[in-house]
């Protein structure tokens, strides 16, 4: 879904994605590593289940949702990538139980 | 954990930025708290790491982002405690007067601080476009197409159409076209007649002449570039692949894993267009949830049809000692939020003691006439790109909720049924209660209910917001039982 611009300056790292290791650039944002690494929808909706992707990138619709080392609900265009996160879709079900609020 | 401080900044975008510096630099302490990795807010984001790592990126990142750098230069001069990776998830309320308590978590780990003057500078987000299919992966907004290009230095691929009205929707067309990245269409929803609307406001706005002289260069960028242009659009619709009876059911919004086109009238013609990422925009509004959340006074704006936070000159709410700064306390751009967050910056050091009131007053004075005008272009710009009129009168199936999938029929019935305003709407439909807590259908809420049933937007108003304001483990509260 989308390319990046020529610019090699920047580290490259890799992470995992649902167990896939994906390349990314270091002072990449984890959202733009995975649309950039042709990831297209990041969790489901809690309701229905469809699938759903990053619409603002700037932490307030919480569509980029995914599940870091363990963690669930993180902002996946907030983080900055790091060297072997381990990173997985927000599943539907998981929304209300491990979080308060929200 | 938990310390005191004098002051704490959230947010550091422009107004964050100058506020924390001006309070810092008269003597205050002074901590900063941002979601993001480095300082800039939405405007200048990422300018640090653009400057140093690809440079050559801020020829089509264009003017008015590179003198970010200035801007993050300077708030870095300052001793501050800036704590960027810091989200914020709860202030509680010690009593008027009184201290409050600023609850973060940073690599999770949470701390309150205990702070006597807040600054809320969080700015503003788009106003959340509710269309048909806007749910579908790759519907985006332009605000986020232009923020992953300045992270991260990528771009939509394949068919990408830009639809909407407003500057920052051709600012970005502006940066794509002089990146060589391809646009296939541009769907332009701003009303025809733009100029004679906006005519009687240009005198004015020639104060502001350079921002103007940049907005007639990204005109011409455009409608230079050969990009098709539909203009006055009206009826947009996302399309995924289940659209025409396919077997995924529930329509557009139902099915498929991706957008493929958007549909939309222009000029009394029906156009279907393919599309890989739509990017919507329909302007920004203030970000209100944390001075919601404080429940301070919060008035509607008819002309930017959005709510902002009743503030006096100095951008105290009717809370005391909380302030807003800059967008956040309503629309005015990146330059005039800069000045408002040092204004702010000096009342704060004043009220600590740090500062007689002659000199906040002499200094804020000029920084007041330099906002003014940077404030004259906005008459100009809002009536040549007004705020959206039609999300009232949205579509029975339009999907408002993204979080709980609440389309504006179900509110609509909900109201017949009795349910008065937002606050109910959560409790008959869980509108608003998912995780973005109500960001992405606020707005909408407030216009679908108050058309529907013939009242103001004051009159209606919106949700009452309630801790947390961002999603927190057990852990993270955990941790802070532990300091
Ligand atoms: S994409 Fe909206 S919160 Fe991350």
């Amino acid at each position: 879904m989308f390319q990046r611009l020529p610019n090699l300056i920047r580290k490259p790292i890799s992470f995992s994605f649902e167990g896939q290791e994906i390349e990314a650039l270091e002072g990449d944002t984890l959202a733009s590593a995975l649309l950039a690494a042709g990831v297209s929808t990041l969790r489901d909706a809690p309701v229905s289940g469809t699938a759903r992707a990053p619409y603002c990138m700037i932490g307030v619709c919480f569509e980029c949702s995914v599940e870091i080392d363990g963690i669930s609900h993180q902002q996946a265009c907030l983080i900055p990538v790091r060297q072997d996160m381990n990173v997985r879709r927000q599943q539907a079900e998981k929304e209300a139980g491990d979080a308060l609020g929200g | 954990m938990r310390s005191e401080v004098d002051v704490v900044v959230i947010g550091a975008g422009p107004a964050g930025m100058a506020a924390a510096a001006a309070a810092a630099g008269a003597g205050a302490d002074v901590v900063v708290l941002d979601e993001q990795a480095e300082p800039g807010g939405q405007i200048y984001r990422a300018i640090e790491s653009v400057e140093r790592d690809r440079p050559a990126d801020l020829s089509f990142l264009g003017d008015a982002y590179a003198h970010g750098s200035t801007v993050a230069g300077a708030f870095r001069a300052v001793r501050t405690d800036y704590r960027p990776g810091s989200t914020v998830w709860q202030v509680g309320d010690l009593g008027k007067g009184k201290r409050r308590d600023v609850v973060y978590s940073r690599n999770g780990v949470a701390e309150t601080l205990s702070v006597k003057h807040l600054v809320i500078a969080t700015g503003a987000l788009e106003r959340p476009v509710p269309i048909l299919g806007w749910t579908l992966p790759g519907v985006m907004t332009v605000g986020a197409v232009q923020s992953a290009l300045k992270t991260s230095g990528i771009y939509p691929a394949g068919n990408l159409v830009l639809a909407g009205s407003g500057p920052l929707m051709l600012q970005l067309a502006a940066q794509l076209i002089d990146a060589h990245v391809p646009i296939a269409g541009i769907v332009d929803t701003t009303p025809p007649g733009g100029l004679s609307r906006a005519f009687f406001h240009l005198p004015r706005a020639l104060a502001a002449g350079e921002t103007l002289l940049k907005g007639w260069r990204m005109v011409r960028t455009v409608n230079r570039s050969g990009v098709p242009i539909y203009r006055g659009a009206t009826h947009l619709q996302a399309h995924g692949p289940a659209q025409g009876g396919g077997e995924q059911g529930g329509g557009e919004q139902g099915g498929g894993e991706k957008v493929t086109s958007l549909s939309f009238r222009s000029q009394g013609a029906d156009y279907t267009i393919d599309a890989d990422v739509v990017a919507l925009h329909e302007g920004v509004i203030p970000n209100t949830q944390l001075s919601r959340l404080l429940q301070a006074e919060h008035r509607w704006d008819d002309r930017q049809r959005c709510f902002h936070p009743l503030t006096n000159q100095w951008g105290e709410t009717s809370e005391p000692g909380v302030y807003v700064a800059g967008d956040g306390g309503g629309i005015a751009g990146g330059l005039a939020a800069a000045r408002s967050g040092m204004i702010t910056g000096l009342a704060v050091a004043q009220s600590l003691g740090l500062m007689a009131e002659a000199a906040r007053d002499f200094t804020s004075e000029e920084q007041r006439l330099r906002r003014f005008i940077d404030l004259s272009i906005r008459p100009f710009l809002d009536s040549y790109y007004p705020a959206p009129d039609w999300i009232g009168a949205v579509g029975d199936d339009v999907i408002l909720c993204r979080c709980e999938e609440v389309t504006a029929g179900q509110l609509r019935a909900a109201m017949a049924h009795g349910c008065s305003g937002p606050n109910q709407a959560k409790s008959f439909l869980r509108c608003g209660m998912g995780a973005c807590q109500g960001r992405m259908c606020a707005a909408s809420v407030t216009e679908v209910m108050a058309a529907t049933g013939g009242a103001t937007p004051d009159a209606v108003g919106s949700f009452r917001i309630r801790p947390p304001i961002k999603p927190v483990t057990l852990a993270e509260v955990a941790t802070l039982d532990a300091g």
